[in-house]
């Protein structure tokens, strides 16, 4: 350990003093009375960090022996983690305040669970992986339960722990695997080792550590716990799950394929190819019964996984520059689709069925607006943002060789359109029903706007991310 | 002595202690001790639960948070004595390695502390 190696970890290392020291503010003075400002302090470190990394950081450099890598890659995903969860965080505080759930461990498990997942996106040894992963969960499953009188909260907690520590065990196993077969932990021991050729045990741990991910980014089949714990969390939790957390799952995916295994391609292909088309089509299909905006969201995010999955699978650069950029663009539309959420409220009281929203239009036209916009573009409707992600990663299956995959991509995506344009249908064109409220919080409000804005101005040159994308993409695969 | 006798000597001691001394004391119970048993009392534990029972009861959960914060000191010293056993060897590095960790855990320590879990009542 020399100060240069701290010296990589900086970002980290402020991040987790930060926690601590909140922790320890927060329960030494005024408790939950001090959330409020603890949690637009915790905005504005993310926000700083997120600059920080974005301006300073050149070229690439490793830490403890390669056990922690700063790269292009590692800082493009760090960055869309700090500013959503960031984005998230704020416009959250209305939501829990007014259901007295802010309680001034909330923002701290939110830093805690970011610095996981900037360790995740930076582990360069499975040691580091799994490390990461491990701080970002469990900060996780406490958030689920957060809501702790309420049955659905906890089940939603308990559901997400049990089946979490199930998936840690899948990658647990496979990492030993690898590790007796490899003979090391580290990345890029385990990619010198594929040199001499490929032991089947060394497969088995590959595709064990695959399913493992595949739990924590809910690609299906391993996607069992997603609708019910978006359902049963509080919203703004939920609004987290789907966001920073599967960003920083994607990229310790895209990481260990092409840093530990990037000499067999093929092989880890055909496994991430076939999670997303299972993923593509069940988030297409099983979401169209979905009453429940919450389980819906919870579906369109397995099928926003799937097509992420479509990019990775090509195993080019291109394929994981038309990731990131899927990711950045996916990451923006939740944020705005999840304030949305967030404000649907009648008498006070949150409500997240779907025909609640029937006639929103003549009432809130601008919002309608605005939520028409993000959901054609969750859709991936031309000429919003989402097309073009959606059309990146198609374009690199195909230039992968990968046409099957890319074709089935689009069937799924014309079926999945389905239901996005059904809560439009109802906003415009529903049977009358009894109103919601018409508040909404200001910070839910820019989100929501500028969310749907970005989407539409975006078109132009989708705010320069695609040249940042690819020079991330080009350090990891070689 | 027979050699191999003499080479599992230590072995048989042993045995011969724990066979002896747990015979001393469970006769020791049976003649010595005052007996005037009541139901409290020859339960398991006179308190907490039943020690053969259905094991979906309820029960206080509390004693799932005690023991919860009982297993991260537990690991705590885990961590410890492998450190301090190799502490004459042991680099800087390796020395404020566990300090940190240290601080960490008392960090969390002063959390639940202050937030009242260590608290029966």
């Amino acid at each position: 350990m020399t100060p240069a190696d701290l010296n990589t970890l900086l970002p980290e290392i402020v991040l987790a003093l930060f926690a601590m020291s909140a922790l320890i503010f927060g329960v030494y003075t005024g408790k939950d009375a001090v959330a409020r400002s603890l949690v637009w302090a915790t905005v504005a470190v993310f926000v700083l960090l997120a600059l920080w990394i974005a301006t300073t950081g050149t070229g690439a450099r490793q830490a403890f022996g390669g056990l922690f890598q700063d790269d292009p890659f590692a800082r493009f995903a760090k960055v869309t983690i700090l500013l959503s969860a960031a984005a998230v965080l704020a416009m959250s505080q209305d939501y829990m305040a007014r259901r007295d759930l802010l309680r001034f461990e909330y923002p701290v498990l939110i830093t805690l669970s970011v610095v996981g997942m900037m360790m995740m996106v930076s582990a360069g040894d499975l040691m580091a992986l799994y490390m990461g992963l491990e701080l970002q969960s469990l900060a996780l499953y406490v958030m689920a339960a957060l809501r702790r009188g309420s049955v659905k909260s906890t089940e939603a907690g308990l559901k997400y722990f049990v089946l979490g520590a199930l998936s840690s065990g899948l990658l647990l196993y496979g990492a030993s695997l690898t590790y007796g077969f490899a003979g090391t932990t580290l990345f890029s021991g385990i990619l010198s080792q594929l040199g001499e050729g490929v032991p089947l045990g060394l497969l088995f741990g590959l595709v064990f550590m695959l399913a493992g991910l595949a739990f924590k980014v809910s690609a299906a089949p391993f996607h069992m716990w997603t609708p019910d714990v978006y359902e049963g969390s509080p919203t703004p939790v939920t609004a987290f799950f789907a966001t920073a957390p599967k960003v920083a799952a994607m990229a310790l995916l895209a990481r260990l394929a092409h840093d530990a295994f990037g000499a067999i391609p093929g092989d880890w292909g055909q496994v991430v190819a076939a999670l997303a088309v299972a993923s593509m089509a069940l988030g297409a299909i099983a979401a169209i019964g979905q009453r429940d905006i919450k389980r819906l969201m919870a579906y369109s995010s397995i099928a926003h996984m799937g097509y992420a999955l479509m990019g990775l699978a090509a195993g080019t650069a291109q394929g994981v520059q038309a990731m990131l950029v899927y990711m950045a663009i996916y990451v923006t539309m939740n944020v705005g689709t999840f304030a949305f959420i967030l404000s649907m409220t009648r008498d006070g009281r949150p409500v997240t069925t779907i025909d609640a929203l029937n006639q929103y239009a003549r009432r809130e036209p601008l919002r309608a607006l605005a939520m028409l916009v993000l959901l054609f573009s969750l859709a991936g409707v031309p000429p919003m943002v989402g097309f073009f992600g959606k059309f990146t990663v198609l374009k690199a299956a195909v230039d992968g060789g990968l046409v099957w995959l890319a074709v089935a991509g689009a069937v799924a995506s014309v079926v999945g359109a389905f239901y996005y344009l059904r809560i439009v249908y109802f906003m415009y064109f529903g049977k009358e029903a009894s109103a919601l409220d018409r508040e909404m919080s200001p910070v839910q409000w820019v989100m929501l706007m500028g969310s749907a804005a970005i989407m539409v101005l975006g078109v132009v040159n989708l705010f320069g991310i695609e040249p940042a994308a690819a020079l991330a993409a080009e350090t990891l695969v070689r | 002595m027979d050699p191999v006798v003499r080479e599992y000597a230590p072995i048989l001691i042993l045995l011969a202690i724990a066979v002896g001394l747990g015979l001393v004391l469970i006769l020791a119970a049976a003649i010595l001790a005052v007996r005037n048993p009541d139901p409290e009392k020859v339960s398991a534990y006179e308190c907490g639960f039943n020690a053969f029972d259905d094991a979906r009861m309820k029960f206080d959960v509390r004693f799932y948070l005690v023991s919860i914060l009982f297993i991260i000191f537990d690991l705590e010293v885990a961590f410890l004595f492998p450190w301090a056993v190799a502490f004459g060897d042991l680099s800087m590095t390796a020395f404020w390695s566990m300090m940190i960790f240290l601080g960490v855990l008392t960090v969390g320590f002063a959390y639940e502390w202050k937030k009242g879990a260590l608290e029966w009542e």
